[in-house]
């Protein structure tokens, strides 16, 4: 049986927009992964505890508050931390196109605008976890 | 029947008494001169139903607008939304935008703001002046306004949970300033209910919310007559993914509840409900639009009038704000939005709002440029001066697709509110999570509409480019969080702490006991209590909120 893709999809900070975060989680659901969502106002603390705890492939934060560079650096600092980087980080939001080099620097694996389809958002996870999957010797 | 030379003679001429025609001509481009208002006796047509359903301007049922000379007098207020970074910053743009000719200010605020912590706060670190101002304390308020004569400036202010704390900032920068709050004109929007429903920066749960809330409503009118102290919004449940009649529905469906819990604390409708002022979307669908704000005063009037009883006419009138779309925008081919802007803005004038904000063409990339909120002001400017549409009022009312769509949104509207009512009002249905279920179905249906292509969006899903075009954006200088830091310091320092200490303690003593809280806030503003501190009272006494994570 194939394996499900699991991700945690996670509304970091202070913003109530939750719109994009609650769309995005539902078309991942109706591909067939399986969606964890944290609801609103999640430390980054908060998002990797639960990403270690749900066993996830994935993270996807949505941010439109602009405090998009503070939030990834956090996550991605704590996965480090705790041992967590085969984690996949993605998100997306009301994000520059200047700071996509720079959050693609700290190891964000995609960061997807408005306008994106969700049908996108989908093809790149069924494409890039199962390959850390094979690079991990999982698959 | 009334008549319309009645009309004419009796409120069109009181309300020009009140307020002269402008002195523009209101003439074609071809010198043709039209009337002040066109109704079935101009084309020479019988309309049984025109004196219920339409009427005149400035009457009820206030379909045709809810004044009687509209914008053949005063235009509507040109009120953008605006605040980034620090104090200093913001209070230069609001400089800018009154030269520019911009005729209100309107205060957007930070996140730690609005959900009541201070800039030095740990779970403000990366927000403050990102998405609006940062004010903790009487200190920025006095910065942010500083220079700006506030008797003359009508001031709005986008603030729900923390809306007593920062009303009484803004009292008390007008009292040290010695103006005189009877002549204080403004809003601050103060409704929670669209919080819990959509916005979702709430702090306490919904009946302590809604007690601050009444508060204003029998405090406001006493003691600063001529504000708004409510401004019921629908304009984040649009945003939130709503459709144009759910929006129209909760948010009547809010401002009813907003009337029975004032009614409940014993206060009388006539002196409150002049006060309530609404805020409405504008999408791309032009002529829904136009019918929604027209059901809307529609509907307002009657329940006002009939079911709650209320006798003074302008208990009766819903006057409204209207911004145009932020969520129709789109970073691809960002220009585009200038011309969705246009449109949007057009059907909100021809619905006969009374206050309007036009988004800047970059904002679904990030914070206005200068450049981009003037743009989108002279939109406005040339819809007022330009386009010829302020010479009648309402133009577009007898047209059959517009009078049958505004019947069509008031009977749907009317079901969805009744059907909350059955609920037991919108508190209970907040608490069952219906409009949650609902706002998740309505937006993921129109993402699916917009992927099968089913729905166009010009640059996103159709017309594409090969090459994106750049825009310049505004970036938040990262300098803002120790300024404020620096500022909170001071404050803290050179304060008196025992009357800190005593404002705090009436304000605790207040909510505890159920009295009205907001003398003690404005107390509290006096003292520079900082609005984390005036908030965490508030948490101790009524404890926060979680909404259930569903999708």
């Amino acid at each position: 049986m194939d394996r499900r893709i699991r991700v945690l999809i996670a509304k970091p900070g202070l913003d109530g927009h939750d719109r994009g975060a609650k769309v995005v989680a539902r078309a991942l659901r109706d591909a067939g992964m399986e969606v964890i969502y944290t609801g609103l106002r999640q430390t980054p603390e908060m998002i990797v505890s639960a990403a270690i705890q749900e066993d996830v492939d994935a993270i996807g934060l949505s941010i439109l508050s602009g405090a998009h560079m503070h939030y990834f650096r956090e996550v991605k600092r704590l996965l480090g931390e705790q041992g967590a980087s085969d984690i996949l980080l993605f998100g997306g939001g009301i994000i520059p196109d200047e700071d996509v080099p720079k959050l693609k620097e700290l190891g964000v694996a995609a960061v997807f605008g408005p306008g994106t389809s969700t049908q996108e958002i989908v093809d790149f996870l069924k494409r890039a976890v199962p390959e850390r999957w094979q690079a991990q010797g999982l698959a | 029947m009334r008549k319309k030379h009645d009309w004419l003679r009796e409120t069109y001429q009181k309300s020009l008494e009140k307020m002269p025609e402008r002195p523009v001509a209101h003439r074609t481009l071809s010198d043709i001169a039209p009337e002040p208002l066109y109704t079935p006796e101009d084309i020479g047509v019988l309309d049984p139903e025109y004196e219920e359903k339409q009427g005149y301007p400035g009457e009820y049922p206030y379909t045709r607008g809810v004044y009687g000379s509209m914008y053949r007098s005063k235009l509507w207020t040109m009120r953008m939304f605006a605040g980034f970074g620090t104090a200093e910053q913001t209070n230069e743009r609001f400089k800018k935008l009154l030269k520019a000719g911009q005729t209100g200010l309107s205060v957007a605020f930070d996140l730690p703001t609005l959900m009541g912590y201070d800039s030095d706060h740990p779970l403000s670190k990366g927000e403050v002046g990102k998405c609006g101002v940062a004010v903790s304390s009487l200190a920025d308020m006095e910065v942010l306004f500083d220079g700006i004569n506030l008797e003359e400036v009508t001031t709005s202010m986008t603030i729900n949970s923390p809306a007593n704390a920062i009303w009484a900032m803004y009292l008390a920068v007008a009292k040290k300033k010695g103006y005189d709050w009877k002549k204080l004109g403004g809003t601050i929007q103060n409704d929670i209910l669209k919080e819990f429903i959509a916005q979702k920066e709430f702090i306490f749960p919904p009946e302590p919310s809604v007690k601050l809330v009444i508060d204003t409503f029998e405090w406001g009118p006493k003691n600063v007559p001529k504000w708004n102290f409510i401004s019921v919004s629908g304009y984040h449940i649009r945003e939130a993914g709503s459709t144009a009649v759910q929006e129209l529905a909760w948010t009547l469906a809010d401002g009813f509840e907003y009337v029975e819990a004032a009614l409940k604390r014993g206060l009388d409708i006539d002196e409150f409900a002049p006060r309530i002022s609404f805020f409405f979307d504008v999408h791309n669908d032009f002529f829904e639009e136009i019918a929604k704000f027209r059901a809307a005063r529609r509907i307002w009037a009657k329940e006002m009038r009939h079911r709650y009883g209320a006798k003074n006419p302008q208990s009766w009138a819903l006057r409204t704000h209207a911004q145009t779309a932020g969520v129709s925008l789109t970073a691809q081919q960002p220009l585009n939005n200038i011309a969705r802007v246009a449109i949007q803005a057009l059907a909100a004038v021809l619905g006969g709002t009374n206050s309007l904000h036009t988004d800047a063409y970059d904002e679904a990339l990030a914070l206005p440029t200068e450049e981009s909120a003037t743009i989108a002001l002279r939109t406005q400017q040339i819809i007022a001066y330009e386009s010829g549409v302020t010479h009648t009022i309402d133009p577009l009312a007898g047209s059959y697709y517009v009078e049958w769509l505004t019947d069509e949104m008031e009977r749907q509207a009317m079901a969805i509110i009744q059907e909350i009512r059955r609920m037991g009002g919108v508190v209970r249905a907040i608490e069952e999570g219906y409009f949650l279920r609902e706002l998740a179905e309505a937006s993921y249906r129109y993402q699916q509409e917009v992927e099968r292509k089913e729905r166009i969006i010009v640059g996103v899903n159709a017309f594409t480019d090969e090459i994106p075009l750049k825009v310049p954006i505004q970036l938040v200088d990262p300098e803002v969080e120790r300024v404020q830091a620096e500022r909170l310091a001071r404050v803290r320092r050179e304060r008196d702490p025992k009357r800190v200490e005593e404002a705090l303690a009436g304000l605790r003593r207040a909510a505890a006991e159920g009295q009205n809280t907001m003398p003690h806030f404005v107390e509290c503003a006096l003292a520079y209590c900082t609005l984390g501190e005036m908030m965490d009272v508030l948490r101790e006494v009524y404890g926060t909120y979680q909404e259930p994570a569903y999708v």
